[in-house]
Protein backbone atom coordinates (compact mmCIF):
# COMPACT_ATOMS: atom_id res chain seq x y z
CA UNK A 1 0.00 0.00 0.00
CA UNK A 2 1.40 3.18 -0.97
CA UNK A 3 1.20 6.53 1.19
CA UNK A 4 0.18 9.76 0.53
CA UNK A 5 3.78 11.09 0.73
CA UNK A 6 4.31 8.75 -2.05
CA UNK A 7 1.52 9.57 -3.70
CA UNK A 8 1.53 13.00 -3.63
CA UNK A 9 5.10 12.52 -6.12
CA UNK A 10 2.75 11.93 -8.50
CA UNK A 11 1.54 15.28 -9.13
CA UNK A 12 3.64 17.75 -10.70
CA UNK A 13 2.22 20.30 -9.68
CA UNK A 14 3.54 20.34 -6.32
CA UNK A 15 7.01 20.27 -7.23
CA UNK A 16 6.63 23.62 -8.04
CA UNK A 17 3.93 24.92 -5.82
CA UNK A 18 5.14 24.73 -1.86
CA UNK A 19 1.25 24.83 -1.36
CA UNK A 20 -1.04 22.93 1.18
CA UNK A 21 -4.07 22.53 -2.27
CA UNK A 22 -7.52 21.77 0.09
CA UNK A 23 -9.90 22.45 -2.33
CA UNK A 24 -10.41 18.92 -4.26
CA UNK A 25 -13.91 19.52 -4.76
CA UNK A 26 -14.03 22.09 -7.03
CA UNK A 27 -11.42 20.42 -9.18
CA UNK A 28 -7.96 17.66 -8.10
CA UNK A 29 -4.89 18.26 -9.48
CA UNK A 30 -4.11 16.13 -12.16
CA UNK A 31 -0.85 13.02 -11.93
CA UNK A 32 1.83 12.98 -14.49
CA UNK A 33 0.25 9.83 -16.18
CA UNK A 34 -2.68 12.06 -16.61
CA UNK A 35 -0.75 14.62 -18.27
CA UNK A 36 1.38 12.17 -19.82
CA UNK A 37 -1.82 10.58 -21.56
CA UNK A 38 -2.60 13.83 -23.40
CA UNK A 39 1.01 14.60 -24.50
CA UNK A 40 0.98 11.41 -25.64
CA UNK A 41 -2.57 11.56 -27.71
CA UNK A 42 -1.93 14.42 -29.30
CA UNK A 43 1.67 13.04 -30.77
CA UNK A 44 0.76 9.55 -31.59
CA UNK A 45 -3.57 9.87 -31.72
CA UNK A 46 -4.50 12.96 -33.23
CA UNK A 47 -6.92 12.93 -35.62
CA UNK A 48 -10.67 13.97 -35.70
CA UNK A 49 -12.86 10.69 -35.25
CA UNK A 50 -15.22 9.49 -37.36
CA UNK A 51 -14.43 11.82 -39.79
CA UNK A 52 -11.39 10.60 -42.06
CA UNK A 53 -10.99 7.43 -43.89
CA UNK A 54 -7.44 6.99 -43.18
CA UNK A 55 -5.57 5.32 -40.79
CA UNK A 56 -4.88 8.07 -38.19
CA UNK A 57 -8.57 9.35 -37.84
CA UNK A 58 -9.41 5.45 -37.27
CA UNK A 59 -6.70 5.57 -34.60
CA UNK A 60 -8.66 8.19 -32.92
CA UNK A 61 -12.22 7.18 -33.40
CA UNK A 62 -10.11 3.49 -31.29
CA UNK A 63 -9.29 5.78 -28.79
CA UNK A 64 -13.11 6.70 -28.14
CA UNK A 65 -14.50 3.73 -28.55
CA UNK A 66 -12.21 2.18 -26.66
CA UNK A 67 -12.34 4.96 -23.74
CA UNK A 68 -15.91 4.96 -24.12
CA UNK A 69 -15.84 0.54 -22.75
CA UNK A 70 -13.53 1.58 -20.10
CA UNK A 71 -15.42 4.30 -18.55
CA UNK A 72 -18.89 1.56 -18.56
CA UNK A 73 -16.43 -0.93 -16.65
CA UNK A 74 -15.34 1.66 -14.66
CA UNK A 75 -19.00 2.18 -13.52
CA UNK A 76 -20.13 -1.27 -13.99
CA UNK A 77 -22.72 -0.34 -17.15
CA UNK A 78 -24.65 -2.85 -19.18
CA UNK A 79 -23.59 -1.40 -22.73
CA UNK A 80 -20.77 1.08 -23.75
CA UNK A 81 -23.53 3.06 -25.52
CA UNK A 82 -24.50 3.93 -22.37
CA UNK A 83 -21.81 6.27 -21.60
CA UNK A 84 -22.73 9.69 -22.98
CA UNK A 85 -19.10 12.03 -22.58
CA UNK A 86 -19.80 15.33 -21.84
CA UNK A 87 -17.90 18.54 -20.79
CA UNK A 88 -19.25 17.80 -17.57
CA UNK A 89 -21.55 18.06 -14.81
CA UNK A 90 -23.24 20.84 -15.71
CA UNK A 91 -23.14 19.57 -19.43
CA UNK A 92 -24.58 16.52 -18.33
CA UNK A 93 -27.52 17.53 -16.29
CA UNK A 94 -28.55 20.02 -18.91
CA UNK A 95 -28.77 17.34 -21.23
CA UNK A 96 -31.09 15.40 -19.12
CA UNK A 97 -33.19 18.55 -18.55
CA UNK A 98 -33.90 19.26 -21.84
CA UNK A 99 -34.47 16.00 -23.34
CA UNK A 100 -35.56 13.52 -20.46
CA UNK A 101 -37.69 16.56 -18.57
CA UNK A 102 -39.09 18.35 -21.42
CA UNK A 103 -40.28 15.42 -23.36
CA UNK A 104 -41.60 14.08 -19.95
CA UNK A 105 -42.27 16.30 -17.48
CA UNK A 106 -46.16 17.74 -17.54
CA UNK A 107 -48.21 19.74 -15.94
CA UNK A 108 -49.42 18.70 -12.41
CA UNK A 109 -46.20 16.26 -12.10
CA UNK A 110 -43.62 16.91 -9.37
CA UNK A 111 -39.76 16.98 -9.29
CA UNK A 112 -38.21 16.15 -6.41
CA UNK A 113 -34.88 17.48 -5.67
CA UNK A 114 -32.46 17.15 -2.27
CA UNK A 115 -31.64 20.65 -0.83
CA UNK A 116 -28.19 19.46 -0.84
CA UNK A 117 -28.33 20.15 -4.69
CA UNK A 118 -25.79 21.97 -6.50
CA UNK A 119 -26.84 25.03 -8.57
CA UNK A 120 -25.93 22.43 -11.93
CA UNK A 121 -29.00 20.37 -10.98
CA UNK A 122 -31.39 22.94 -9.41
CA UNK A 123 -31.36 25.61 -12.36
CA UNK A 124 -32.03 23.52 -14.83
CA UNK A 125 -35.01 21.14 -13.52
CA UNK A 126 -36.10 24.41 -12.35
CA UNK A 127 -36.20 25.67 -15.77
CA UNK A 128 -38.25 22.37 -16.64
CA UNK A 129 -40.73 22.55 -14.19
CA UNK A 130 -41.44 26.29 -14.77
CA UNK A 131 -41.88 25.61 -18.52
CA UNK A 132 -44.37 22.58 -17.83
CA UNK A 133 -45.98 24.15 -14.92
CA UNK A 134 -45.01 21.25 -12.78
CA UNK A 135 -43.80 21.40 -8.95
CA UNK A 136 -40.48 21.61 -7.57
CA UNK A 137 -39.88 20.48 -4.27
CA UNK A 138 -36.88 19.89 -1.80
CA UNK A 139 -36.22 17.10 0.69
CA UNK A 140 -34.90 18.95 3.66
CA UNK A 141 -32.34 17.71 6.44
CA UNK A 142 -32.21 16.89 10.18
CA UNK A 143 -30.46 18.15 12.79
CA UNK A 144 -27.41 15.64 11.95
CA UNK A 145 -27.54 17.25 7.98
CA UNK A 146 -28.96 13.99 6.39
CA UNK A 147 -32.28 13.13 4.60
CA UNK A 148 -34.97 11.45 6.97
CA UNK A 149 -36.76 8.75 5.77
CA UNK A 150 -39.54 10.24 6.77
CA UNK A 151 -38.51 12.99 4.61
CA UNK A 152 -37.93 10.75 1.55
CA UNK A 153 -41.18 9.12 2.21
CA UNK A 154 -43.34 12.21 2.48
CA UNK A 155 -41.37 14.07 -0.37
CA UNK A 156 -41.45 11.45 -3.04
CA UNK A 157 -45.27 10.84 -4.52
CA UNK A 158 -47.29 9.61 -7.17
CA UNK A 159 -46.88 12.70 -8.64
CA UNK A 160 -43.05 12.61 -8.66
CA UNK A 161 -41.12 12.11 -11.91
CA UNK A 162 -37.41 12.73 -11.69
CA UNK A 163 -35.76 12.92 -8.39
CA UNK A 164 -32.02 14.73 -8.22
CA UNK A 165 -29.68 13.11 -5.54
CA UNK A 166 -25.80 14.10 -4.83
CA UNK A 167 -23.87 11.29 -3.76
CA UNK A 168 -22.33 13.01 -1.50
CA UNK A 169 -23.06 16.98 -0.29
CA UNK A 170 -20.31 19.58 -2.37
CA UNK A 171 -21.12 21.81 0.83
CA UNK A 172 -21.53 19.51 3.90
CA UNK A 173 -20.06 16.14 2.86
CA UNK A 174 -22.85 14.04 3.76
CA UNK A 175 -23.31 10.58 1.93
CA UNK A 176 -26.63 10.55 1.14
CA UNK A 177 -29.14 7.82 1.22
CA UNK A 178 -29.29 7.30 -2.32
CA UNK A 179 -30.15 3.82 -2.28
CA UNK A 180 -32.78 4.28 -0.14
CA UNK A 181 -34.35 7.20 -2.45
CA UNK A 182 -33.71 5.29 -5.86
CA UNK A 183 -35.74 2.23 -4.08
CA UNK A 184 -39.01 5.08 -2.80
CA UNK A 185 -38.60 6.60 -6.71
CA UNK A 186 -39.16 3.23 -8.16
CA UNK A 187 -42.16 2.46 -6.76
CA UNK A 188 -43.96 5.28 -7.77
CA UNK A 189 -42.98 5.21 -11.61
CA UNK A 190 -40.14 8.00 -11.26
CA UNK A 191 -36.55 8.06 -12.75
CA UNK A 192 -33.39 8.93 -10.57
CA UNK A 193 -30.37 11.18 -11.42
CA UNK A 194 -27.53 10.88 -9.21
CA UNK A 195 -24.57 13.68 -9.16
CA UNK A 196 -21.82 11.66 -8.08
CA UNK A 197 -19.23 14.19 -8.24
CA UNK A 198 -18.21 14.46 -5.11
CA UNK A 199 -17.99 10.46 -4.55
CA UNK A 200 -16.14 9.49 -7.34
CA UNK A 201 -12.96 10.16 -6.77
CA UNK A 202 -13.28 8.66 -3.03
CA UNK A 203 -15.55 5.63 -3.76
CA UNK A 204 -16.39 3.47 -6.36
CA UNK A 205 -20.05 3.62 -8.06
CA UNK A 206 -21.59 0.66 -9.53
CA UNK A 207 -24.62 1.76 -11.68
CA UNK A 208 -26.56 -1.46 -11.92
CA UNK A 209 -25.82 -1.84 -8.17
CA UNK A 210 -27.70 1.41 -7.11
CA UNK A 211 -30.15 0.59 -10.33
CA UNK A 212 -29.94 4.36 -10.74
CA UNK A 213 -31.53 5.60 -14.37
CA UNK A 214 -29.24 8.02 -14.97
CA UNK A 215 -25.79 9.24 -13.51
CA UNK A 216 -23.38 12.29 -13.81
CA UNK A 217 -20.62 13.48 -13.15
CA UNK A 218 -16.98 15.71 -13.78
CA UNK A 219 -14.46 13.66 -14.19
CA UNK A 220 -11.87 16.81 -13.33
CA UNK A 221 -12.79 16.22 -10.03
CA UNK A 222 -11.43 12.86 -10.21
CA UNK A 223 -7.49 13.79 -11.74
CA UNK A 224 -8.37 13.26 -15.46
CA UNK A 225 -8.45 16.66 -17.58
CA UNK A 226 -10.75 19.47 -17.09
CA UNK A 227 -13.30 19.56 -19.72
CA UNK A 228 -13.85 16.05 -19.11
CA UNK A 229 -17.57 14.60 -17.63
CA UNK A 230 -19.91 11.82 -18.01
CA UNK A 231 -23.48 10.92 -18.24
CA UNK A 232 -24.87 7.51 -18.11
CA UNK A 233 -27.96 6.47 -18.35
CA UNK A 234 -30.00 3.39 -18.87
CA UNK A 235 -30.36 2.56 -22.60
CA UNK A 236 -33.41 1.92 -22.86
CA UNK A 237 -34.70 5.79 -21.39
CA UNK A 238 -31.57 6.85 -23.61
CA UNK A 239 -33.04 5.45 -26.47
CA UNK A 240 -36.00 7.16 -26.25
CA UNK A 241 -34.79 10.04 -25.54
CA UNK A 242 -34.52 13.04 -28.19
CA UNK A 243 -31.17 14.72 -28.92
CA UNK A 244 -29.52 17.95 -26.69
CA UNK A 245 -27.15 19.48 -29.08
CA UNK A 246 -27.58 19.04 -33.09
CA UNK A 247 -25.12 19.18 -35.32
CA UNK A 248 -22.57 16.78 -36.77
CA UNK A 249 -21.05 13.32 -35.92
CA UNK A 250 -25.43 12.86 -34.30
CA UNK A 251 -27.10 12.31 -37.06
CA UNK A 252 -27.78 10.23 -40.22
CA UNK A 253 -29.31 11.64 -43.48
CA UNK A 254 -29.71 15.23 -43.32
CA UNK A 255 -32.48 17.11 -45.82
CA UNK A 256 -32.57 20.48 -46.44
CA UNK A 257 -35.89 20.40 -44.30
CA UNK A 258 -35.34 17.44 -41.78
CA UNK A 259 -32.85 14.72 -40.28
CA UNK A 260 -32.62 11.31 -38.68
CA UNK A 261 -30.50 11.07 -35.87
CA UNK A 262 -27.85 8.37 -34.86
CA UNK A 263 -27.94 6.24 -32.82
CA UNK A 264 -26.80 5.71 -29.62
CA UNK A 265 -24.30 7.20 -28.13
CA UNK A 266 -23.33 9.15 -31.11
CA UNK A 267 -27.00 10.96 -31.00
CA UNK A 268 -26.01 12.31 -27.76
CA UNK A 269 -22.13 13.47 -29.23
CA UNK A 270 -22.87 16.15 -31.53
CA UNK A 271 -19.48 17.50 -32.25
CA UNK A 272 -16.07 16.72 -32.16
CA UNK A 273 -15.36 15.25 -28.84
CA UNK A 274 -12.18 15.79 -26.46
CA UNK A 275 -10.74 12.79 -27.51
CA UNK A 276 -7.53 13.64 -25.94
CA UNK A 277 -9.37 14.69 -22.62
CA UNK A 278 -11.37 11.41 -22.71
CA UNK A 279 -7.69 9.39 -22.94
CA UNK A 280 -6.50 11.25 -19.94
CA UNK A 281 -9.62 10.10 -18.25
CA UNK A 282 -9.02 6.90 -19.07
CA UNK A 283 -5.75 7.07 -17.72
CA UNK A 284 -7.16 8.43 -14.41
CA UNK A 285 -9.49 5.61 -13.95
CA UNK A 286 -6.33 3.46 -14.09
CA UNK A 287 -4.31 5.51 -11.63
CA UNK A 288 -7.73 5.47 -9.39
CA UNK A 289 -7.34 1.59 -9.47
CA UNK A 290 -4.29 1.16 -9.57
CA UNK A 291 -3.74 2.64 -5.80
CA UNK A 292 -7.12 0.95 -5.73
CA UNK A 293 -10.26 2.49 -3.63
CA UNK A 294 -9.49 0.91 -0.21
CA UNK A 295 -6.14 2.82 -0.05
CA UNK A 296 -7.52 6.22 -0.98
CA UNK A 297 -10.30 5.02 1.92
CA UNK A 298 -7.28 4.80 4.29
CA UNK A 299 -5.68 7.49 3.52
CA UNK A 300 -8.28 9.74 2.97
CA UNK A 301 -10.57 8.42 5.83
CA UNK A 302 -7.80 9.27 8.75
CA UNK A 303 -7.23 12.50 7.31
CA UNK A 304 -10.58 14.01 7.49
CA UNK A 305 -10.79 12.42 11.21
CA UNK A 306 -7.31 14.41 11.59
CA UNK A 307 -8.84 17.86 10.23
CA UNK A 308 -11.93 17.24 12.16
CA UNK A 309 -10.32 16.63 15.30
CA UNK A 310 -8.02 19.79 14.68
CA UNK A 311 -11.08 21.45 13.61
CA UNK A 312 -13.08 21.16 16.87
CA UNK A 313 -9.84 21.82 18.82
CA UNK A 314 -10.19 25.40 17.74
CA UNK A 315 -12.64 27.59 19.59
CA UNK A 316 -13.94 30.20 17.34
CA UNK A 317 -14.61 27.46 14.20
CA UNK A 318 -18.16 26.36 13.52
CA UNK A 319 -18.42 23.08 11.89
CA UNK A 320 -21.40 21.74 9.50
CA UNK A 321 -20.87 18.30 9.74
CA UNK A 322 -22.87 15.57 11.04
CA UNK A 323 -20.58 13.49 13.72
CA UNK A 324 -21.37 10.13 12.19
CA UNK A 325 -18.40 10.10 10.60
CA UNK A 326 -19.07 6.78 8.68
CA UNK A 327 -21.51 9.36 6.89
CA UNK A 328 -19.36 11.60 6.14
CA UNK A 329 -16.56 12.20 3.00
CA UNK A 330 -13.65 14.39 2.63
CA UNK A 331 -15.61 17.78 2.23
CA UNK A 332 -15.87 19.76 5.78
CA UNK A 333 -17.40 23.47 6.15
CA UNK A 334 -17.11 25.53 8.23
CA UNK A 335 -17.08 29.56 10.12
CA UNK A 336 -14.75 31.57 11.63
CA UNK A 337 -16.61 33.28 14.44
CA UNK A 338 -16.73 37.20 13.22
CA UNK A 339 -15.11 36.78 10.09
CA UNK A 340 -16.07 36.50 6.95
CA UNK A 341 -15.63 33.58 4.62
CA UNK A 342 -13.66 34.99 2.04
CA UNK A 343 -11.50 37.29 4.39
CA UNK A 344 -10.58 33.47 5.48
CA UNK A 345 -9.81 32.34 1.81
CA UNK A 346 -7.62 35.60 1.16
CA UNK A 347 -5.51 35.01 4.33
CA UNK A 348 -5.23 31.75 4.52
CA UNK A 349 -3.95 32.01 0.56
CA UNK A 350 -1.23 34.51 1.59
CA UNK A 351 -0.50 31.58 3.81
CA UNK A 352 0.22 28.86 1.21
CA UNK A 353 -3.16 27.20 1.65
CA UNK A 354 -5.94 27.08 -0.99
CA UNK A 355 -9.89 26.69 0.06
CA UNK A 356 -13.00 27.37 -1.18
CA UNK A 357 -15.02 30.21 -0.07
CA UNK A 358 -18.55 31.06 -0.69
CA UNK A 359 -21.88 29.60 -1.47
CA UNK A 360 -20.36 26.87 -3.72
CA UNK A 361 -22.97 26.61 -6.03
CA UNK A 362 -25.66 25.68 -3.38
CA UNK A 363 -27.03 28.89 -2.44
CA UNK A 364 -30.19 27.55 -1.70
CA UNK A 365 -28.96 25.06 0.69
CA UNK A 366 -26.88 28.15 2.37
CA UNK A 367 -30.18 30.21 2.93
CA UNK A 368 -31.56 26.79 4.41
CA UNK A 369 -28.72 26.61 6.95
CA UNK A 370 -29.26 30.09 7.29
CA UNK A 371 -26.13 31.13 6.65
CA UNK A 372 -24.53 33.52 3.51
CA UNK A 373 -21.16 31.55 2.68
CA UNK A 374 -18.89 28.86 4.44
CA UNK A 375 -15.67 28.14 4.19
CA UNK A 376 -14.84 24.87 3.00
CA UNK A 377 -11.92 22.21 2.89
CA UNK A 378 -11.83 19.24 0.83
CA UNK A 379 -9.37 16.21 0.92
CA UNK A 380 -7.09 14.09 -1.36
CA UNK A 381 -4.96 11.19 -0.82
CA UNK A 382 -2.09 13.22 -1.92
CA UNK A 383 -2.98 15.66 1.25
CA UNK A 384 -0.93 15.22 4.04
CA UNK A 385 -0.87 15.58 7.95
CA UNK A 386 1.17 18.84 7.10
CA UNK A 387 -1.14 20.79 4.85
CA UNK A 388 -3.48 20.60 7.51
CA UNK A 389 -1.50 21.87 10.20
CA UNK A 390 -0.68 24.38 8.44
CA UNK A 391 -4.54 24.72 7.50
CA UNK A 392 -5.02 24.50 11.65
CA UNK A 393 -1.97 27.34 11.83
CA UNK A 394 -3.00 29.51 9.62
CA UNK A 395 -6.89 29.88 10.53
CA UNK A 396 -5.67 30.26 13.98
CA UNK A 397 -3.41 33.53 12.60
CA UNK A 398 -6.85 35.04 10.87
CA UNK A 399 -8.07 34.68 13.90
CA UNK A 400 -5.78 36.39 16.14
CA UNK A 401 -5.67 39.11 13.57
CA UNK A 402 -9.11 39.97 13.55
CA UNK A 403 -9.20 39.87 17.54
CA UNK A 404 -6.69 42.29 18.35
CA UNK A 405 -8.65 44.76 16.30
CA UNK A 406 -11.69 43.62 17.31
CA UNK A 407 -10.06 43.89 21.19
CA UNK A 408 -9.85 47.54 20.48
CA UNK A 409 -13.03 48.76 19.50
CA UNK A 410 -14.44 51.41 21.50
CA UNK B 1 3.27 38.06 6.07
CA UNK B 2 4.06 41.52 5.07
CA UNK B 3 1.71 40.98 1.84
CA UNK B 4 -0.74 39.87 4.59
CA UNK B 5 -0.59 43.79 6.80
CA UNK B 6 0.09 45.18 2.86
CA UNK B 7 -3.52 44.56 2.22
CA UNK B 8 -5.56 44.02 5.75
CA UNK B 9 -3.97 47.13 7.03
CA UNK B 10 -4.93 48.38 10.23
CA UNK B 11 -7.50 51.12 8.99
CA UNK B 12 -9.30 48.24 6.71
CA UNK B 13 -9.28 46.22 9.61
CA UNK B 14 -10.40 49.36 12.22
CA UNK B 15 -13.11 49.88 9.77
CA UNK B 16 -14.49 46.73 9.19
CA UNK B 17 -14.91 45.86 12.53
CA UNK B 18 -16.06 49.40 13.44
CA UNK B 19 -18.11 50.87 10.51
CA UNK B 20 -19.00 54.53 11.28
CA UNK B 21 -21.75 55.05 8.13
CA UNK B 22 -23.58 51.57 8.59
CA UNK B 23 -26.91 52.13 9.33
CA UNK B 24 -29.97 53.16 8.34
CA UNK B 25 -30.26 57.34 6.99
CA UNK B 26 -33.53 59.11 8.02
CA UNK B 27 -34.88 61.01 4.96
CA UNK B 28 -32.94 59.42 2.30
CA UNK B 29 -33.20 60.74 -1.06
CA UNK B 30 -32.17 57.92 -2.95
CA UNK B 31 -30.51 54.52 -2.40
CA UNK B 32 -28.86 51.74 -4.47
CA UNK B 33 -28.28 48.36 -4.06
CA UNK B 34 -24.73 46.46 -5.30
CA UNK B 35 -24.61 42.88 -5.51
CA UNK B 36 -20.88 40.39 -6.06
CA UNK B 37 -22.30 37.23 -6.97
CA UNK B 38 -19.39 35.07 -6.67
CA UNK B 39 -18.97 36.72 -3.44
CA UNK B 40 -22.26 37.37 -1.41
CA UNK B 41 -21.36 40.69 -0.49
CA UNK B 42 -24.60 43.09 -0.67
CA UNK B 43 -24.93 46.58 0.21
CA UNK B 44 -27.45 49.03 0.15
CA UNK B 45 -26.37 52.46 -0.01
CA UNK B 46 -28.40 54.89 1.84
CA UNK B 47 -28.09 58.94 0.02
CA UNK B 48 -29.30 62.15 0.95
CA UNK B 49 -28.98 64.83 -1.52
CA UNK B 50 -29.41 68.22 -0.98
CA UNK B 51 -29.46 70.17 -4.34
CA UNK B 52 -26.45 68.95 -6.14
CA UNK B 53 -24.67 67.99 -2.64
CA UNK B 54 -24.42 64.70 -0.92
CA UNK B 55 -25.04 66.13 2.29
CA UNK B 56 -24.99 62.53 4.23
CA UNK B 57 -24.33 58.94 2.76
CA UNK B 58 -24.45 55.31 4.87
CA UNK B 59 -24.90 51.79 4.23
CA UNK B 60 -26.31 48.87 5.35
CA UNK B 61 -25.98 44.98 4.01
CA UNK B 62 -23.07 42.59 4.75
CA UNK B 63 -19.37 41.39 3.04
CA UNK B 64 -16.41 40.51 4.23
CA UNK B 65 -13.57 43.11 5.15
CA UNK B 66 -12.23 44.43 2.13
CA UNK B 67 -16.20 45.44 0.62
CA UNK B 68 -16.98 46.60 3.99
CA UNK B 69 -14.27 48.95 4.90
CA UNK B 70 -14.33 50.24 1.31
CA UNK B 71 -18.02 51.45 1.30
CA UNK B 72 -17.68 52.65 5.00
CA UNK B 73 -14.28 54.98 3.56
CA UNK B 74 -16.18 55.79 0.41
CA UNK B 75 -19.37 57.37 2.96
CA UNK B 76 -16.32 59.32 4.40
CA UNK B 77 -15.08 61.09 1.82
CA UNK B 78 -17.54 61.57 -0.24
CA UNK B 79 -20.13 63.00 2.55
CA UNK B 80 -20.31 66.94 1.48
CA UNK B 81 -18.92 66.62 -2.09
CA UNK B 82 -20.89 67.59 -4.72
CA UNK B 83 -22.17 64.87 -7.44
CA UNK B 84 -19.60 65.73 -9.71
CA UNK B 85 -16.84 65.67 -7.39
CA UNK B 86 -18.08 62.53 -5.98
CA UNK B 87 -18.05 60.73 -9.70
CA UNK B 88 -14.57 61.61 -10.09
CA UNK B 89 -13.74 60.25 -7.19
CA UNK B 90 -15.05 57.71 -7.81
CA UNK B 91 -13.07 56.99 -11.52
CA UNK B 92 -9.90 58.05 -9.34
CA UNK B 93 -10.35 55.18 -6.64
CA UNK B 94 -11.42 52.65 -10.20
CA UNK B 95 -8.23 53.95 -11.77
CA UNK B 96 -6.01 53.43 -9.11
CA UNK B 97 -7.33 49.84 -8.58
CA UNK B 98 -7.11 49.77 -12.21
CA UNK B 99 -3.13 50.42 -11.29
CA UNK B 100 -3.74 53.73 -13.58
CA UNK B 101 -1.66 56.47 -12.97
CA UNK B 102 -3.21 59.11 -10.99
CA UNK B 103 -1.27 62.26 -9.83
CA UNK B 104 -0.21 63.29 -6.27
CA UNK B 105 -3.32 65.88 -6.39
CA UNK B 106 -5.95 63.29 -7.18
CA UNK B 107 -4.89 60.49 -4.92
CA UNK B 108 -5.39 63.29 -2.14
CA UNK B 109 -8.58 63.78 -3.07
CA UNK B 110 -8.79 59.58 -2.18
CA UNK B 111 -7.81 60.31 1.77
CA UNK B 112 -8.34 57.03 3.56
CA UNK B 113 -9.32 55.68 0.95
CA UNK B 114 -6.11 55.02 -0.11
CA UNK B 115 -5.86 52.35 1.79
CA UNK B 116 -7.20 49.73 -1.42
CA UNK B 117 -4.13 50.69 -3.36
CA UNK B 118 -2.47 47.39 -3.35
CA UNK B 119 -5.36 44.94 -3.85
CA UNK B 120 -4.48 44.31 -7.28
CA UNK B 121 -2.06 42.07 -5.31
CA UNK B 122 -4.94 39.91 -4.42
CA UNK B 123 -6.90 40.24 -8.00
CA UNK B 124 -9.80 37.82 -6.29
CA UNK B 125 -10.61 40.29 -3.71
CA UNK B 126 -10.60 43.74 -6.54
CA UNK B 127 -14.38 43.66 -6.76
CA UNK B 128 -14.92 43.60 -2.78
CA UNK B 129 -13.21 46.41 -2.86
CA UNK B 130 -14.91 48.53 -6.06
CA UNK B 131 -18.50 47.70 -5.71
CA UNK B 132 -19.79 50.53 -3.17
CA UNK B 133 -17.83 52.68 -5.37
CA UNK B 134 -19.37 51.18 -8.95
CA UNK B 135 -22.73 50.94 -7.45
CA UNK B 136 -22.66 54.75 -6.33
CA UNK B 137 -21.30 56.02 -9.84
CA UNK B 138 -23.93 54.04 -11.40
CA UNK B 139 -26.83 55.49 -9.39
CA UNK B 140 -25.64 59.45 -9.50
CA UNK B 141 -25.21 58.59 -13.65
CA UNK B 142 -28.49 57.75 -13.43
CA UNK B 143 -29.90 61.19 -11.74
C1 LIG C 1 -22.12 17.84 -6.65
C2 LIG C 1 -21.70 18.63 -7.84
N1 LIG C 1 -22.44 18.60 -8.96
C3 LIG C 1 -22.10 19.29 -10.05
C4 LIG C 1 -20.97 20.07 -10.08
C5 LIG C 1 -20.70 20.85 -11.32
O1 LIG C 1 -19.50 20.53 -11.86
P1 LIG C 1 -18.99 21.28 -13.18
O2 LIG C 1 -18.84 22.71 -12.81
O3 LIG C 1 -17.70 20.61 -13.47
O4 LIG C 1 -20.01 21.06 -14.23
C6 LIG C 1 -20.17 20.13 -8.93
C7 LIG C 1 -18.92 20.89 -8.86
O5 LIG C 1 -18.77 22.07 -8.85
C8 LIG C 1 -20.55 19.40 -7.79
O6 LIG C 1 -19.83 19.45 -6.67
Amino acid sequence: MKTNYELRKDFSIFENENIAYLDNAATSQKPKCVLDALEKFYKKYNANPHRGAYNLSIKATEVLNKSRHRVAEFLNARFDEEIIFTKNATESLNLLAYSYGMDNIKSGDEIVLSIMEHHSMIVPFQKVAQAKNATLKYMYLNDDYQIDDKEIESKITGKTKIVGIVSVSNVLGTITNYKKIIEKAHSVGAVVIVDISQSIAHKPFDVQDADADFVVFSAHKMYAPLGTGVLYGKKELLEKMSPFMMGGDMIEYVYEQSTSFAPLPNKFEAGTQNVAGIYGLCSAIDYLQNIGYDTIYKIESSLTEYLLKKLKELPFVKLYCTDNLSQHEAVVSFNIDGVHPHDVASILDMQGVCIRAGNHCAQPLLRYLGVDSTCRVSISFYNTKEDIDKLIKALKKVYEMFMKFKNNQR
Amino acid sequence: MDQIEEIYSNIIMERSMQAYHKHELENETCSAHGYNPNCGDDITLHIKLCDDKIEDMSFTGSGCAISQSSTDIMAEVLKGKTVAEAKEIADIFVAMIDRKPITDQQKKLLKDAVAFQNISNMPARVKCAILAWKTLKNKLDEL
